[in-house]
């Protein structure tokens, strides 16, 4: 495996067990910018934990995780996204009690220093930023809705549009899809890749579906056990053994 | 020697009523997750069920062990069986609803215990008798022990030991490790979860008995036992983790040994002061609480709970309507021309009712917005009052400068508790806020030369040219008007908004940079500077202080303020402030038993308005306009 020098993430033999479970084994990958990258895997296979190392909201055992070429590892989420590292969630967090647009605000605010003002009304605040965020992910038209109505598909959009808002180098998503229907899935993909080129991001998601993973992805990273076990074009993936038996395998 | 081993008896002793007292309010929680306010009252109960049981068994001549023995057990199966019936009337209504109301409906339970104590026993002290044959001491090393004592430090372990026979070794005992460990999973099995909750708060409430009637011989029967056991309760609960009954033993157990060796050392002398550590008692098993909690968020042996409700989902919206804007000009205007209509006495009570109102503003903000439950708000009353007062009373300072600096006491005392608190969430957020209150209730209480100690302090009026009650009332009317509205502005500030933030989702703070625990510890300066308003006011207004303004029945007022108006409503607060005040004013003039009426408020309050009034009032005003 090459990793160069320009790559926006650079992750190297991660490490971390919970008790007994050895949730991630000496993982090692990188992402280029303008790249998007597929992490798959089995349910269990340890890829939410490796995002949430990546973001810091779990201190690995061992290993390097460099973004930008900084060591990052022993950083708070807060400081490491300030590096530029927007993140969604495999379990939507949003603020339930906002709107749609009053949620990309608060990422707005804290990406521009604002928060510590007690006078000002939030509500008058980059209100043209939050909006275009969320035209860019197809979410304009509920804008004025309250978080808490929408349907899941729609939460992820605004995951989305939040994660963008601090003009992130590196994008992490997790399961971006998850209950969404197949054409929205894809469509929802194509809007991603085209952001991710368009402003040169560094992109890594985690995703079940692999019509989506194979039709977008730049690069797959094939996560098993905690292990990496592939890690290439997806072609390379798609004709990798190794693969074939951990996702075939099972089933036939 | 000798003295350590007596000292360290002695703690044995106060270890095993300790744990008496808090095992049963851990299993409650654990099983159940309701935290039980009522708790001190069962023991209460129990001391004086215990001495009319006893005293009647002794009353054809002598009191023979048996009738002793067997009226402790009768007093704690009584308040057993009262447990019971509390949980079916009650708490099984609210065990689904969030955290804040059922501590709250407990409360209500605390205060209808305590008058129908009073009712029944009367107000004086009751001295029960003495152990039949562990009435004298027997010697240890040369210095005399009593015996009833040395009984204590065998029966606290011999009950751990039955409660530990039964959770491990009978299959109702596996239910309830079940439940404590899973509910989920329990109800799953098949367990009759209905059933179970009963039995354990009926022997949760029956240990509780027994803790009481157990001292039967060692102290009388009062009728403030109830928050100073459920302070200690708490305290014991809190540092051996919630929920463990091995955690309780080993907090009941520290906090027993450090009590007693406080009491005996005494006086030591430190950098040349002369420190009088028995004084430090009341506020060593405060001290020690913090700290475990600081280095153990949940307790010595206790787990971490699963993410606590308060009362989420609430929606925020600046107060927009016309008509709303109306109706605050309105009641703002009716104010202002007060003091050229109303009686005297009408002008007092809006001025108490002003005061209340920016305190329970400020409780208010923390516990809606920012989601920050507070169980010991009047600690930043009280400080406020005795800054105000001690700057005017100590240092000679004008009234103008007490009553800036009274504030700025308050809010000191919110820099360090809040340092403290902002580590912990939810119910142990809300005991370590409890606890910093009891802490500076002791230190105001016990300090005698300088606060004035349980007389407070007197002689503290206003300026000249505020020494009118109009005059008076319009500077409460300007500050507490000032200090509402800015609380209300901060809540849509960028500010507000973040601590909303961190309310609804901690973990998406995180990811958009949010530092979410300085704003916390902001949170907890700024309202604890507006509580110290308040204070202040309210001491220039009395003229006088007691120690009553750092107590946990004034942070209990607040949150029924709060909770009555609406915890996310903006007029909340107001109204709840309004409405309680007035309605103590009036009953109490007309009735002893105005804490009963309370409790009752409470309890319907919860069962039937979750949102409070004027959270009631809101929805049925969307309501009308949406149809
Ligand atoms: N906080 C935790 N405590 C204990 N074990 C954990 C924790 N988080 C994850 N694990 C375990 O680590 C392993 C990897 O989990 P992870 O969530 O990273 O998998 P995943 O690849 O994201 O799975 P999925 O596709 O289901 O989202 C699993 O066995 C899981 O049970
Ligand atoms: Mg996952």
């Amino acid at each position: 495996m090459t990793i160069l020098r320009g790559s926006v993430l650079v992750v190297s033999a991660l490490a971390k067990s919970f008790g007994g479970v050895q949730a991630v084994r000496e993982a090692s990958f990188a992402v280029e910018a303008g790249q998007l990258v597929a992490m798959i895997g089995p349910n269990g296979a340890g890829k939410t934990t490796c995002f949430n190392m990546v973001n810091g909201q779990l201190r690995p055992d061992s290993g390097s995780v460099r973004i930008g070429g900084v060591e990052v590892v022993g950083r708070a989420p807060r400081q490491i996204w300030r590096l530029g590292v927007g993140r969604t969630f495999q379990i939507t967090a949003t603020f339930a009690s906002m709107t749609v647009r009053e949620n990309v605000q608060m990422a707005l605010l804290s990406y521009h220093h604002r928060l510590a003002s007690w006078w000002l009304r939030a509500a008058h605040l980059y209100r043209e930023e939050a909006h275009a965020l969320l035209a860019r992910v197809g979410m304009a038209d509920q804008a004025e809705r309250p978080c808490s109505v929408l349907a899941y598909g729609d939460l992820k959009r605004v995951e989305l549009a939040m994660a963008l808002a601090n003009a992130p180098q590196l994008l992490l998503m997790d399961e971006p899809t998850a209950g969404m229907a197949p054409a929205e899935r894809i469509e929802l993909m194509a809007l991603t890749a085209d952001i991710v080129r368009e402003r040169r991001i560094a992109a890594l998601f985690t995703e079940h579906d692999m019509d989506v993973v194979f039709a977008h992805a730049d690069r797959i990273v094939v996560l098993n056990r905690g292990s990496v076990i592939a890690e290439g074009v997806p072609d390379e993936v798609r004709a990798n053994a190794q693969v074939r038996q951990v996702y075939l395998g099972s089933r036939h | 020697m000798s003295s350590l081993v007596i000292q360290f008896l002695n703690g044995l002793a106060g270890a095993s009523t300790l744990f008496l007292v808090a095992v049963g309010l851990s299993l409650i929680f654990g099983v159940t997750r309701i935290v039980n306010f009522a708790h001190g009252s069962f023991y209460m109960l129990g001391i004086y069920v215990a001495y009319s049981i006893i005293s009647r068994a002794g009353a054809g001549g002598g009191l023979g062990p048996a009738g002793f023995w067997g009226g402790i057990l009768v007093a704690a199966m009584v308040v057993g069986a009262l447990g019971a019936l509390i949980e079916i009337l009650l708490l099984r209504r609210i065990y689904h609803a969030p955290e804040m109301f059922q501590l709250l409906a407990t409360f209500g339970i605390v205060l209808v215990i305590k008058d129908y104590v009073l009712w029944a026993w009367g107000p004086e002290d009751l001295l029960g008798p003495r152990a039949p044959g562990l009435g004298g001491s027997v010697e240890i090393l040369g210095r005399p022990f009593p015996e009833y004592d040395l009984a204590l430090v065998f029966i606290g372990p011999l009950v751990l030991g039955l409660l530990w026979l039964l959770l491990n070794r009978t299959r109702w005992g596996t239910l309830v490790r079940a439940a404590t460990q899973d509910r989920e999973m329990a109800g799953a099995l098949g367990v009759n979860q209905k059933w179970l909750f009963t039995a354990v708060f009926a022997l949760g409430s029956a240990l509780a008995g027994l803790g009481g009637a157990l001292q039967i011989p060692r102290e009388p029967a009062q009728l403030f036992l109830d928050m100073g056991v459920i302070a200690d309760a708490f305290v014991v609960v809190v540092v051996g983790g919630m929920g463990s009954i091995p955690g309780a033993a080993l907090a009941a157990f520290i906090i027993g040994e450090i009590k007693a060796y406080c009491v005996g050392i005494g006086q030591v002398g430190f950098l040349g002061y002369s420190v009088s550590l028995s004084k430090l008692t009341l506020v060593a098993e405060f001290i020690v609480m913090a700290i475990v909690l600081v280095m153990r968020p949940w307790g010595l042996l206790g787990r971490q709970q699963g993410a606590q409700r308060i009362a989420a989902g609430a929606r925020e919206r600046p107060a927009a309507g016309r008509a709303m804007q109306i109706a605050v000009l309105a009641v703002a205007g009716a104010l202002a021309v007060m003091p050229f209509v109303a009686q005297p006495y009408t002008i007092v009570l809006l001025i108490d009712i002003l005061v209340y109102a920016l305190f329970a503003a400020s409780l208010q903000f923390l516990m809606g917005p920012a989601g920050l439950v507070s169980f010991g708000h009047a600690a930043y009353f009280g400080l406020g009052a005795y800054g105000a007062a001690l700057l005017v009373k100590k240092a000679g300072l004008p009234m103008e400068f007490a009553l800036a600096g009274g504030p700025l006491a308050a809010a000191l005392g919110a820099v360090v508790f809040g340092w403290f608190c902002v580590r912990l969430s939810g119910v142990y957020l809300a005991m370590l806020t409890l606890a910093f209150a009891q802490i500076a209730w002791s230190i105001v209480y016990q300090w005698d030369q300088f606060t004035g100690g349980s007389n407070g302090l007197v002689g503290v009026w206003p300026a000249p040219w505020l020494a009118s009650k109009t005059a008076f009332y319009y500077l409460a009317f300007t500050l507490c008007g000032c200090g509402i509205w800015l609380l209300r502005r901060i809540v849509y500030s960028p500010y507000g908004c973040a601590l909303r933030a961190g309310r609804d989702s901690p973990l998406r703070c995180d990811a958009i940079g949010i530092d979410l625990a300085r704003l916390q510890w902001a949170a907890f300066v700024l309202v604890g500077t507006f509580a110290g308003l308040a204070g202040a006011i309210y001491a220039f207004s009395k003229g006088s202080i007691s120690p009553e303004t750092l107590g946990i029945p004034l942070s209990v007022d607040a949150l029924v303020m709060v909770l009555l108006g609406g915890i996310h409503t903006a007029s909340g607060p107001v109204v709840g402030a309004a409405v309680l005040t007035w309605l103590q004013d009036t009953v109490v003039r007309n009735t002893d038993y105005w804490r009963a009426l309370l409790g009752a408020i409470i309890i319907a309050l919860v069962l039937v308005f979750p949102q409070g009034i004027a959270g009631f009032a809101r929805r049925r005003w969307a309501r009308s306009e949406a149809a």
